[in-house]
């Protein structure tokens, strides 16, 4: 393993704490928009008081994932934020827009406009996961290539994104987002009412994570070089990730069908990095397809070994402020 | 408008918005964590009453600060994305230090914000203290990376690609510990003043509220020694400009002509003679290159430019008198709310911090125009070849107008609602 390798694969890891961590808060704005029944005031209050103290430290592994990449592999970086102009300017009105609207309800004060401030808390839940996933679904079928000066707006701006497999990516990301707000939901509820409303609702997102997988696989561009690149790069141990996955998506479904929700927390999450990780083994070496390798895109050796550094004494500052974060805030109730 | 036109004009309106909420967002903590600090001491509810509702201010311009930052940081690569491609690996450490920087202010202003009930008193005002620091630390880490842009370090320049290349270097560049500096102050004094000046002006419509009182001494206990070292940033900048970014100084002079002993432009065609070869260089002779010095395509807008450095000057001597003026008063023990002209003086200030900053802003990245990079990458070839940016520049334009204007009502209201209106 080169050590370019290695920070790709710290990227990976802040990626992965992003959509464990800040995609459970936007799958929370999802349960907020859905939110209905006897208790449907109840759980948005659990929702919002989920989010409250976290978010914002949650969401700062995006910002981390980005420096990262811009700092280690700037020429991935440059051809991402090119060919998905659109979608990322997208992702970043959903991120102002989710992030404004959840402080102003839950600092505003007035009934009239809090109700207005929740809808679009929910609504740019919903809409900036599926554009995130629309933007890894973009890398994943190697449509992010390098600009040729001859080709049009549409070839150039709009053909790598908006295809039936981008999008179908998208609705697995939602779909992941809700599943992991609905598991960890029922930790924090304080009552078995409640807690049973999450419990259904996981249930359901976990049916919808396998729908949308199976139509992302139906989706694939099999027959590019992309998809053969891939499969050729394919690790021999690749087989045994997908058996991991799957034991961790059954675990899931079996705790939460057994009120196990601690266990169902853990296989979850893990079923959801699962995934995620196959993607990155199965691009390996390529940062992007079909033709963009990790070593390529690398910056100098000297600027890989200085944020190498960095990231180890940010880790040391870091994992015990985020423990006593989540100790604090997440301790008692689960 | 073109395309760079727009790319420039969407990065202007994403700093210049996110500014006013980093600048908040390092001096903020340190209020609140005074006033929680005399409520723990002296034990006068007064002060647990301000920390609160300075800490309910903080939380809504944190999070608005939180995601315009987040815009920016990819706005680097869809508006500039060769800027990123050519600068990327050596610039892009104190990126990092950042991200872990805003880490630790965003974990710490959780627990404070949320903890009250949660966490001891002492670890309380410990996380307060945390997101001071480490707000602090972001801002100075982003000056740095601003800074590199101005004058350029830690590499060599071949056939357009930098190679050689030690980020530590770049990141010690002759403009960091001016720039960082300046910022780092100009955060004090514009939100020290601004919560300062809402509450003289409050004062001055009921002059008995101890809340008031109380708050208008904290905000000029953080804004008046910052805005009265300033000036004296100011000095270590401008000769500094002087040194490495001739250029920029004879635009903010408006000095076309080389000259020695070159006189100071104070405005409404009064000059000093001889001031700016003695502001710049401390000495009244000294030569001060002019714009002649470089060909007319690598001028920045020069009225712009000048304009803007003269209304920075203008705001920030306005600020460091004030500051000068409530530090005899505290020094003579007179009580602040007695002294209607000086309340109006400090009600007048609230903006001024900020209009000063965003100037200043102003003519540092006029300044540096033509260029990106200075003498490495001009703007005009860092921009994306994306068409269309006047599209996500006005969509950014309306989002951020709307969001300021909701910001303000909201603020309003937290101040108009308090009983001590």
């Amino acid at each position: 393993m080169t050590l370019a390798d290695l920070l790709a694969g710290v990227i990976m890891v802040a990626l992965n704490a992003y959509v464990l961590l800040g995609g459970a808060d936007f799958g929370g704005g999802v349960w907020d928009l859905l939110a209905r029944g006897p208790r449907k005031a109840r759980q948005r209050v659990l929702i919002e008081h989920a989010i409250g103290p976290v978010w914002e430290a949650n969401h700062v592994w995006l910002i981390l994932a980005v420096v990262l990449l811009f700092t280690c592999f700037p020429s991935a970086f440059a051809r991402l934020a090119i060919a998905l102009h659109v979608p990322l300017t997208l992702v970043l009105i959903g991120i102002v827009l989710r992030g404004s609207a959840f402080t102003f309800r839950s600092y505003g004060g007035e009934q009239e406009q809090e109700k207005y401030w929740g809808r679009v808390f929910a609504v740019a839940s919903l809409v900036t996961p599926v554009l995130l996933g629309v933007a890894v679904g973009a890398v994943a079928s190697g449509a992010v290539t390098e600009l040729t000066p001859d080709s049009g707006f549409v070839a150039a701006y709009v053909a790598p994104w908006v295809a039936p497999f981008p999008f179908a990516v998208g609705l697995f990301a939602l779909a992941c987002f809700a599943f992991l707000a609905a598991v960890y939901l029922t930790l924090e509820a304080e009552d078995d009412d409640l807690r049973e409303d999450f419990r259904g609702r996981a249930i359901g997102a976990g049916v919808l994570v396998f729908v949308a997988a199976a139509l992302g696989l139906l989706l694939s561009p099999p027959a590019s070089p992309v998809g053969a690149k891939l499969v050729a790069a394919f690790p021999p141990w690749a087989p045994a990730l997908h058996l991991l996955t799957g034991i961790a998506a059954v675990s899931a479904f079996v705790a939460l069908w057994k009120r196990q929700y601690r266990a169902a927390r853990i296989a979850a999450a893990a079923q959801v990095s699962l995934i995620l990780w196959g993607w990155g083994i199965a691009q390996f070496p390529y940062l992007l397809p079909p033709d963009l390798t990790i070593s390529e895109a690398a910056a100098p050796a000297v600027t890989l070994r200085l944020v190498l550094g960095a990231v180890g004494i940010g880790a040391v500052l870091l994992f015990p402020s985020l423990y006593y974060l989540f100790k604090v805030f997440k301790g008692t109730r689960g | 408008m073109s395309d760079l036109l727009a790319a420039r004009s969407q990065m202007a309106v994403s700093l210049a918005f996110h500014i006013v909420f980093a600048l908040i967002g390092i001096a903020m903590p340190v209020l609140m964590v005074g006033a929680e600090r005399r409520w723990r001491t002296t034990g006068n509810p007064i002060y647990l009453d301000l920390a609160k509702r300075w800490a309910r201010g903080t939380a809504i311009l944190f999070a608005v600060g939180a995601v315009s930052g987040t815009v920016l940081s990819f706005e680097l690569g869809l508006l500039w994305p060769r800027f990123m491609e050519l600068a990327g690996s050596v610039i892009g450490m104190p990126f990092s230090l950042e991200g872990f920087a805003f880490f630790t202010e965003a974990i710490f202003l959780g627990v404070y914000l949320y903890g009250w009930e949660k966490v001891s008193p002492r670890a309380h005002l410990v996380a307060g203290v945390l997101v001071a620091v480490s707000g602090a630390a972001s801002g100075i880490f982003v000056v740095i990376a601003n800074a590199w842009m101005n004058t350029p370090t830690g590499f060599t320049l071949v056939d357009g690609r930098l190679t050689d290349i030690d980020p530590i270097a770049a990141m010690l560049n002759p403009a960091a510990f001016p720039q960082a500096l300046h910022m780092t102050l100009a955060a004090y004094a514009a939100t020290g003043f601004a919560v300062a000046g809402i509450h003289a002006f409050l004062l001055l419509k009921n002059r008995t509220s101890a809340f008031h009182r109380h708050a208008l001494a904290i905000g000029l206990l953080v804004g008046a020694p910052a805005a009265v070292l300033q000036p004296l940033a100011g000095d270590l900048m401008a000769r500094h400009v002087a040194r490495h970014q001739p250029v920029k100084l004879a635009a903010m002079e408006a000095l076309y002509e080389t000259q020695a002993g070159a006189p100071l432009k104070v405005g409404f065609g009064v000059e000093i003679p001889k001031g700016l070869s003695l502001l710049a260089f401390h000495d009244r002779d000294a030569v001060v290159r002019g714009l002649d010095a470089v060909p007319r395509a690598e001028w920045p807008n020069v009225p712009l430019v000048h304009l803007s450095f003269q209304v920075m000057v203008a705001l920030g001597s306005y600020l460091a008198l004030v500051g000068v003026w409530a530090a005899w008063l505290a020094w003579r023990k007179q009580d602040f709310a007695a002294r209607r002209r000086f309340l109006w003086a400090v009600a007048i200030a609230t903006p001024c911090g900020f209009l000063a900053t965003e100037a200043g802003w102003m003519a540092t990245e006029l300044g540096r125009q033509p260029w990106v990079i200075v003498g490495v990458l001009k703007t005009a070839d860092a921009v994306t070849p994306m068409p269309g940016l006047i599209v996500p520049f006005t969509v950014f334009t309306l989002l951020y107008c709307a969001l300021a204007a909701i910001v303000t009502w909201l603020l309003y209201r937290q101040i108009v609602r308090s009983p001590h209106a």
